[in-house]
């Protein structure tokens, strides 16, 4: 179970992440959270929730990066990561047990958490940070996809996708088949340049990033606009004309 | 990367331990009987054992531990357990053998040491499957394991005093693999690879390296996580070249000075096993700066 899938659909089900558009509000993370404690598999475990120095597992993070561009002032670029459900994932191989799987239907990483060991493995063996072990639990926790949402008839059509993307104010977070290039979340990628993260590790992600709009530089001198002479008419043009004659 | 204790101990007490079986089962001399190869039996056997236990310790879930035999096709760590669980299962019969009848089966000897070797490159194989790490991802990992191993087993097999029968000098063969295994290392430490030599930085990790430099400026929560405790940990890198120094004083150098004293003076199993202790001693600085000196990709996103 625990090699890649031989037999797949074609389908790869994934996220699109629009870095130009997330406003950095954490509504994804803590949504995910929400979601996920009470959804697949154990609940997302805290501990010292209101103490000192508070521990927990999420699934979904948002860091917040400076970006200074050679000739132009540095930029703000909110960066929500989750799991990116590798087409070459490397936490699934390293799985000693079979609880770590990547599903060939739809190209969904999960992990079986009845069979994990809590080697911690697969979260060393991931580049991108993705697995948190539950502290509580002590078994792998991971993004789902939410499995448990996107097939689930009985939701409103609506809710029928991940919570983060459900939730996103700012529709930073887009959902769909990155296996069809017909899909609208695969032209949106080809459109706007849609990248991988870390591509040198080659762990193929199937989840894009879309990098943020190129920037009017601002390092030109706006022209100052140029005082329009007053020409005014009527009740304002005649107050204008008295005030000034005063 | 977090040096876990029980991974440390792990690593070197089994590899030390599986070293000493790979040199039984190859006959190298020991006593031919009774108590004496009772006593080697427990020591080679007792290291591996007590370094596998060890290893299910750093387990969230260690009463699931035996599902880890059953993807020996894809996982290495799989692997790892397989063979060593049938490398012991074979000593077992071949010390059965060895101290109730005085008869080392040959051919049973053989199996009993490739396995051994299988099963430490397997352990090996761990760590330098990671891309993620790139300092383990190297072809050296593995050849400084196999190394310290066989030279551990070689130290704690004169410590017997069956040197007299051996058809090398015992000390003479503990020195060159002494001098080749900490050859290895230091070239394993010359050659590491990192992060940025992979062309990985927090411009590629981010994706953002192609608008211009990349810096962190708030981490997703104020605290720690799991994360940044497992792979972020970076207290082992401030004193990284005294504890070098250290393991190789107390790893290289003090069982090499023992070697030469016995290659002048004469063997002598005390010494064999005071430089065997010396070396393991060594091997557990070194093996905790593996771990602690390692950088992990996820250090990029912190």
């Amino acid at each position: 179970m625990t090699s890649l899938p031989t037999e797949t659909t074609g389908k790869k089900l994934g996220l699109v992440i629009d870095l130009d558009t997330c406003v950095g509000c954490h509504a994804c993370v803590v949504n995910c959270k929400e979601w996920n404690t009470g959804g697949y598999g154990a609940p997302l475990a805290d501990l010292d929730a209101y103490g000192a120095e508070p521990v927990g597992s999420w699934l979904n993070r948002i860091h917040t990066f400076e970006v200074t561009p050679e000739d132009a002032p540095a930029s703000i670029v909110h960066f929500p990561k989750s799991c990116l459900h590798c087409d070459d994932a490397p936490c699934v191989t390293v799985c000693p047990t079979g609880a770590s799987y990547k599903r060939g239907e739809d190209g969904i990483v999960l992990v079986d958490e009845n069979m994990c060991i809590g080697c911690g493995l697969c979260a060393w063996a991931c580049p991108y940070g993705a697995r948190e072990m539950d502290p509580v639990e002590n078994v792998m926790k991971k993004c789902t996809l939410c499995v448990d949402r996107i097939y689930n008839d009985n939701l409103p059509k609506e809710d029928q996708i991940p919570a983060c993307v459900r939730t996103c104010p700012a529709e930073a977070r887009h959902f769909g088949d990155l296996g069809d290039p017909e899909s609208d979340i695969s032209k949106l990628v080809a459109e706007r340049g849609g990248m991988d993260l870390m591509p040198e590790m080659g762990t193929k992600p199937v989840n894009k990033y879309l990098p943020p709009r190129p920037k009017t530089h601002s390092h030109v001198e706006p022209e100052a606009p140029k005082a329009k002479a007053l020409d005014a008419k009527g009740f304002l043009g005649w107050l204008d004309k008295t005030l000034e004659a005063l | 990367m977090h040096p876990a204790i029980s991974v440390i101990f792990f690593t070197v007490t089994s590899g030390a331990g599986f070293g000493f079986l790979t040199l039984i089962g190859l006959g190298v001399p020991l006593p031919e009987s009774g108590v004496g190869a009772f006593f080697a039996s427990l020591i080679a056997g007792g290291l591996a054992v007590i370094g596998l236990i060890s290893s299910t310790f750093h387990l969230g879930r260690p009463e699931r531990a035996w599902r880890a035999f059953s993807q020996w096709r894809s996982s290495w760590l799989s692997r790892e357990g397989v063979c060593a669980v049938i490398t012991l299962v074979l000593f077992a019969l071949y010390a059965l053998n060895w101290v109730f009848f005085d008869n080392r089966i040959v051919w049973l000897g053989l199996f009993v040491s490739i396995g051994s070797i299988a099963t430490v490159f397997t352990t090996a194989m761990i760590y330098t499957q990671m891309k993620s790490v790139p300092v383990w991802n190297n072809i050296l990992t593995p050849v400084c394991y196999l190394l310290f191993s066989l030279t551990c087993g070689t130290l704690l097999a004169g410590s017997f005093g069956y040197w007299e029968a051996a058809v090398v000098s015992l000390p003479f063969f503990a020195l060159v693999s002494i001098v080749v295994a900490w050859g290895a290392k230091l070239m394993w430490w010359q050659s590491g690879e990192t992060l940025s030599s992979r062309g990985s930085d927090t411009g590629t990790a981010t994706g953002l390296g192609s608008i211009g430099k990349v810096k962190l400026l708030e981490k997703p929560h104020s605290g720690e996580n799991y994360l940044t405790k497992e792979m972020v940990h970076q207290i082992g890198r401030k004193h990284a070249d005294k504890l070098r120094m250290i393991a190789l004083l107390i790893g290289a150098g003090l069982p090499i000075v023992v070697c030469i004293i016995m290659l002048i003076a004469g063997a002598n199993g005390l010494l064999f096993a005071v430089a065997a202790l010396a070396m393991i001693a060594g091997l557990f600085v070194e093996r905790w700066l593996f771990f602690a000196e390692a950088k992990h990709a996820v250090s990029l996103y912190y």
